[in-house]
């Protein structure tokens, strides 16, 4: 596939976003000890409510008439993308209500957290079965793809917020950098797991079944035209191999290595949080844009056996 | 039950490109509006086109054929671009089994063109609504024509009548027929999308001699055979 890049901003943002929610939950739930105090989660709920609006805001450069948006929620009983138009706006009111509820001290900020954090869960796996449920592209007809949809949030998601925790709440900001920290190991062992999957997929198409003739050596003389078409465009990223290898070994490094080591430098040390922790989040963002770059980069689309040469 | 649908004869097809230019003539010309036409006399042409005309070569040297090959939406009787799409702009008619698309419910978000593996769908660039084949809905549902006018555009255009249209529900119909007398196969059956449009095979002299004449000849080694199609047993 070609990868659109506010599909690319649209899920990584929002990715983060949640996985914010999921850690002021978490704090909340007095899992990284006592729970810090209610400026914490009213900043955090802001933040996080930032990212899933950039998001927002990102995939309307997808659409080809953004002001007929509204009607994607009419299909929510077959199609994952209205159920995802749906999900995300009813997903940022509750982060909205749960930061107004510490704000305003409000006593159902823990039934908000509870609902919030289902919808989060809900909207990764909306998400990701928007690529899951095209068995065709084998790349992604996987349930790693919703494992890794779900874990790279979340480890983005409590980067950002043992950031913010160092300049807010510092008594919860080293056990948040140990969780955020696993997070990312898990999520790179996720990651890995689907680079292996991945690279063994056989397509289960080939020309023979494209074209419907069962001869082995079959070459393209002509696609019908010289120029190029939706189909030259949008289903190929036409860079090179190398050029894509080189992709997912910078993720790889930018993703996981390298926030890795600084939050567990975070972890250990405790020294000079805020800063540490904050390169460590835009390092593994950048890494997820590289990421999601090369998930889709490396889905390949059947329909690209009928174009492989012009002329 | 109806289900419209185009088989188109591989055997006879000799890749003259009269049904790509028949079709865009018919379909920038409707009430739905203009195909989109960009850089049409420049280094790089690019628009919307609902059926191409593709060429391939089958075999080794010297004992290949060259395969012309017309691709237009399939209107699959599973269609998978019709339960992603979020607005219901994409839609199987039930009357007559078309997938259509309502050009004034698209937002473009191209979704369908993704899970379509046959890549049909194309996003016009100048409307910026998602569009493809509408077997000429306006020209087969249009009853001030004659009836033998009332077919989609490249059918009538077809010189060497590759190309069938018909309803493949019906037993007798002459689509039905061909795809039963003559191997009529489906692209991509791994999928079980079921497309309505079939495709006749190749078929070589000596088979069509044993047909006509009841001959046995024998087949050279390279020669495509009508149980080439893979959606054959």
């Amino acid at each position: 596939m070609n990868p659109a890049f506010s599909v690319i901003f649209l899920t990584t943002l929002i990715g983060a976003g949640q996985g914010l929610f999921l850690a002021l939950v978490a704090a909340q739930c007095g899992i990284f000890g006592a729970a810090p105090a209610s400026a914490f989660f009213v900043i955090g709920d802001i933040v996080a409510l930032a990212f899933l609006v950039a998001g927002l805001i990102a995939s309307f450069f997808h659409l080809g008439h953004p002001e007929r948006a509204w009607r994607a929620v009419a299909m929510w009983r077959t199609s994952w993308l209205s159920r995802e138009v749906i999900v995300l706006p009813v997903f940022m009111v509750l982060v909205a209500l749960h930061g107004a509820c510490f704000y305003t001290g409000c006593g159902y900020a823990t039934a908000l957290g509870v609902v919030g954090g289902v919808l989060c869960f809900a909207l990764f796996y909306i998400t990701a079965m928007n690529y899951v449920c095209l068995k065709f592209l084998q790349e992604w007809a996987t349930p790693l793809t919703i494992v890794n949809y779900t874990l790279l949030g979340c480890a983005s998601g409590f980067t950002l917020a043992t950031a913010l925790a160092a300049l807010l709440a510092p008594a919860v900001a080293q056990a948040l950098a140990q969780w955020a920290l696993m997070l990312t190991l898990a999520a790179a062992a996720a990651r890995v797991a689907s680079l292996i999957r991945n690279a063994r997929i056989r397509p289960k198409s080939t020309l023979q079944s494209a074209i419907g003739v069962r001869h082995p050596k079959i070459v393209q003389k002509a696609q019908g035209f010289m120029g190029s078409s939706f189909n030259t465009r949008e289903f190929f990223h036409g860079k090179t191999r190398k050029v894509v290898q080189g992709v997912k070994w910078a993720f790889l490094l930018l993703a996981f290595v390298v926030p890795a080591l600084l939050l567990g430098a975070a972890a250990l040390t405790g020294g000079n949080m805020p800063v540490i922790a904050g390169i460590a989040f835009i390092v593994q963002y950048i890494g997820l844009l590289a990421e999601r770059w090369f998930f889709f980069a490396q889905a390949r689309h059947p329909q690209n056996l009928y174009y492989q040469a012009a002329s | 039950m109806t289900q419209l649908a185009l088989v188109i004869d591989l055997n006879v097809c000799v890749g003259c490109h009269a049904c790509v230019t028949s079709c865009k003539e018919w379909n920038t010309s409707g009430v739905a509006g203009a195909l989109a036409d960009e850089n049409p006399y420049g280094a790089d042409p690019s628009g919307t086109f609902f059926n191409r005309v593709q060429t391939f070569e089958v075999g080794e040297f010297p004992d290949t054929q060259t395969v012309h090959f017309p691709k237009s939406c399939l209107h699959c009787e599973d269609p998978p671009c019709v339960p992603v799409c979020p607005t219901g702009a994409s839609y199987k008619r039930k009357s007559d089994g078309l997938v259509l698309i309502d050009y004034d419910k698209c937002i473009g978000c191209n979704y369908c063109s993704w899970a379509c593996p046959y890549g049909v769908r194309e996003l016009d660039e100048k409307e910026k609504v998602m569009k493809k084949c509408t077997m000429c809905v306006d020209r087969i549902n249009d009853t001030n024509l004659a009836d033998e006018q009332r077919k989609p555009a490249c059918v009538l255009a077809c010189p060497t009548n590759a190309r069938l249209y018909g309803d493949i529900h019906d037993p007798e119909s002459i689509v039905s027929k061909a795809i039963r007398e003559n191997g009529g196969y489906q692209l991509m059956p791994e999928w079980e999308t079921k497309p309505a449009n079939h495709y006749l095979p190749r078929r070589s002299a000596s088979s069509i001699d044993q047909q006509l004449s009841r001959t046995v000849e024998q087949q050279r080694p390279n020669e495509l055979k009508a149980t080439d199609a893979p959606s054959k047993p």
